[in-house]
């Protein structure tokens, strides 16, 4: 009975995760699997180790984002006309507080550890002009539907390579109506870069949006239709 | 054992038939006393009955019912201190309201409270990933649009429009912005696309935190949790099987201050019917959770809750009832684009975007004489027809030529006194705590309701947010929390 989920007879919770895994394929779970996941599946102590790991993950993030800290960027704000490079360890707070007054007008944020919370630093500019997020992990849908609060001044934008955005969160780029360049190339969770290419165009009819390439959808349905053609008449 | 079986054979011969179902449990009780340990049947196989004790016993597995047993697994004292019991009939979830909802979430409201239990849902939704992670199980994706909502206003309606967005303006989070009708032009291609009628008086629209996700994405994350940290499934129902009563309680006699005598109600065993057969389980427990959804009131009916003489609060019941609504799907190649927000009319139509390919979700309100039938989920097409259609075309001039590629049918759990929900314990029947009865919005406040029930359950008082005004007691003393803005 289920009551009987002791930890050396975990059948029980052993099916009902496989069941979930059901969604996996099969192989990839299963090869990488350590002594200490083993453990893990059948000692409710060990299982606790690896959730508060997991959890660990996820606050090393939230750290990096918080307010007043070290912002690791690898380039730094824009400022009469030279880029300020950090560092190795980042622009410590010091040198952030001589340019308070200064207005910033681009930010180049690739790679950063930047998510939600830590949009914060740079939605409080309101001056920002271009705003690069290239391959950001954690840059997601909900991050783009904040980015409304930069529509006066922002004219350019890069999305490129954040493997979290899809065409759900690119919906509410419509309010920057000041955009008039954006990159939305590379973008593996969007189901269908060529239609949401045009998509994104018909919605910023003054922008310049550079993705993958409305053709590149095209291309497929030529020879998906000829193989139809082949195969069956197409009625009249 | 030897000793037990020649008791067994010797009280055949003295009692009749009908009566030796009652010694043997008896005399198993009385040896389950002697012997320490969980429940051991010899005689027969239970693996498939529910166990026999379990703290709470939550009676539905919709969205409310999870979430009831996460926060109330999250919340505990000790890990594992508390044993939940979630007892859903169906496990395809063929007629639940979550799976059937469109999935929006929005924060306008009229009542403080709504709101605050959409904002927390929003930002619960926005970090599903840390709430909901399972080491070695994939990332959750729940497809969250954040489109928003736009809501439409005639002049009847410009002025309660104002009132909302003055008190959600109290919120803390993103202001709302409530616009002129010129000025609504400007929200993308449905607002271009919106007829300038003398009618349009306004909008208002939140720029964040609002728009709609997948539904069943967010009840598999929050099973599959609740698995994890130990929670009980079971498929069955609380129903009347037979002669046995689905909630065997006890009751106390007690004295208000003014010398009325009130009889308090606790429940001791709830019985779960299993699927397909007379079998049934009766399950010890010390508090019962109604997540029932649209079968609230059966439920509820079922513990005692409403017999007695009526305009007392014996006699009061749980004014919670089903009630059938449509969802139409359509293609409209002219439709609005990728921007659309969810719309909502003040006629009482709705619709939103569904992916990338130009279709549309979308429905409308019936009137009270329009109400359809609860008793089964099928489908009325000629209500698109007649009332759905003209509404959506007069609002939206492209969606004049569209044409439907599939419908389905949900149930709200329709709360009939003021449309909004009803949580907490139940004044005269102790240890029985309601979630239930949310009219349409009960996805979306989900999570903030299943923190709001346990807080109630393992510390008495509601702490993070203050839901006193949806106590059941309201329904007796006839203070009504209406909610103005229901879809």
């Amino acid at each position: 009975s289920l009551r009987l989920a002791a930890p050396v007879w975990n059948w029980g919770t052993g099916s009902i995760r496989g069941l979930s895994r059901a969604v996996d394929p099969e192989g990839i779970q299963r090869k990488g699997r350590t002594l200490f996941q083993f453990l893990a599946d059948r000692f409710y102590d060990v299982a606790a180790v690896r959730e508060y790991l997991l959890r660990k993950q996820v606050l090393k993030v939230h750290q990096k984002n918080r307010s007043f800290t070290y912002i690791k960027e690898r380039y730094g704000p824009f400022q009469d006309k030279e880029w300020m490079r950090s560092s190795g360890r980042g622009l410590s707070f010091l040198e952030f507080w001589e340019f308070r007054a200064v207005p910033i007008e681009a930010v180049d944020a690739s790679g950063c550890a930047i998510n939600y919370q830590g949009l914060d630093h740079l939605l409080a500019l309101k001056e920002l002009q271009s705003l690069s997020l290239r391959c950001c992990p954690h840059v997601d849908d909900w991050c783009l539907s904040r980015l409304h609060q930069l529509a006066d001044s922002l004219q350019e934008l890069s999305l490129a390579g954040c493997p979290r955005i899809s065409e759900r969160g690119l919906a509410c780029l419509h309010h920057l109506w000041n955009l008039r360049r954006l990159d939305i190339s590379h973008l593996p969770a969007v189901s269908n870069p060529g239609l949401t290419q045009i998509l994104v165009e018909e919605m910023l009819p003054n922008c310049e949006v550079l993705g993958a390439g409305w053709a590149q959808g095209l291309k497929l349905g030529l020879e998906e239709q000829s193989q139809d053609t082949a195969s069956s008449p197409i009625p009249a | 054992m030897h000793v037990g079986l020649t008791v067994v054979t010797d009280i055949q011969d003295k009692i009749p038939l009908r009566e030796w179902d009652g010694k043997v449990s008896e005399i198993k009780k009385k040896i389950q006393s002697v012997i320490p340990g969980g429940a051991w049947n010899p005689l027969y196989d239970t693996s498939h009955l529910p166990p026999e004790h379990s703290d709470v016993v939550i009676v539905g597995g919709g969205v409310l019912g999870l979430s009831v047993a996460y926060w109330l697994k999250r919340l505990e004292k000790q890990r594992g201190a508390i044993k939940v019991l979630v007892v859903e009939r169906d496990h395809t979830y063929s007629q639940a309201s979550t799976v059937l909802s469109v999935g929006g979430i929005r924060q306008q409201f009229s009542l403080p409270e709504n709101i605050q239990l959409s904002l927390f849902s929003v930002e619960f939704l926005r970090n599903i990933n840390e709430y909901l992670a399972v080491v070695d199980d994939p990332p959750l994706d729940l497809q969250f649009n954040p489109s928003g909502y736009l809501f439409l206003a005639s002049e009847k309606g410009a002025a309660t429009m104002e009132n909302n967005v003055k008190v959600q303006r109290w919120a803390p989070g993103v202001a709302p912005r409530c616009c002129p009708a010129a000025r609504t032009q400007r929200f993308g291609e449905p607002g271009r696309q919106l007829r300038r009628q003398a009618v349009l008086s306004g909008s208002s629209v939140w720029l964040e935190n609002e728009g709609w996700f997948d539904p069943w994405s967010l009840l598999q994350g929050l099973r599959r949790k609740v698995q994890s940290m130990g929670v009980l499934f079971c498929q069955g129902e609380v129903t009347r099987a037979s002669v046995v009563p689905c909630f065997v309680s006890s009751s106390d006699r007690m004295e208000t201050p003014s010398g009325e005598e009130v009889i308090l109600k606790k429940i001791h065993e709830v019985h779960v019917k299993v699927d397909h057969s007379q079998e049934y389980q009766p399950v010890e427990c010390a508090i019962v959770v109604n997540t029932a959804g649209a079968w609230s009131g059966q439920i509820a009916e079922l513990a005692g809750i409403g017999k007695g003489p009526p305009g007392t609060l014996q006699g009061t019941k749980l004014p919670v009832e089903p009630r059938k609504r449509y969802v139409y799907l359509w293609h409209c190649p002219q439709g609005p684009g990728l921007e659309a927000p969810l719309l909502a009319d003040p006629s009482g139509a709705y619709f939103r975007r569904d992916g990338l390919g130009n279709n549309y979700l979308g429905g409308c309100s019936p009137t009270a004489e329009e109400e359809p039938d609860p008793g089964n989920l099928e489908v009325d097409h000629d209500f698109f027809q007649d009332k759905v259609w003209p509404l959506l075309a007069q609002r939206v001039p492209a969606f004049e030529t569209l044409k439907v590629k599939s419908a389905w049918a949900g149930y709200y759990d329709y709360n009939t006194f003021d449309q909004n929900g009803v949580v907490g314990p139940h004044p005269l029947v102790v240890n029985m705590y309601f979630a239930t009865g949310f009219s349409g919005h009960g996805l979306q406040q989900a999570p903030a309701v299943g923190r709001a029930v346990a807080e109630m359950v393992l510390e008495g008082h509601f702490q993070t947010i203050d839901l006193s005004p949806f106590l059941f007691s309201r329904f007796y003393l006839g203070e009504k929390a209406q909610e103005h803005c229901i879809i």
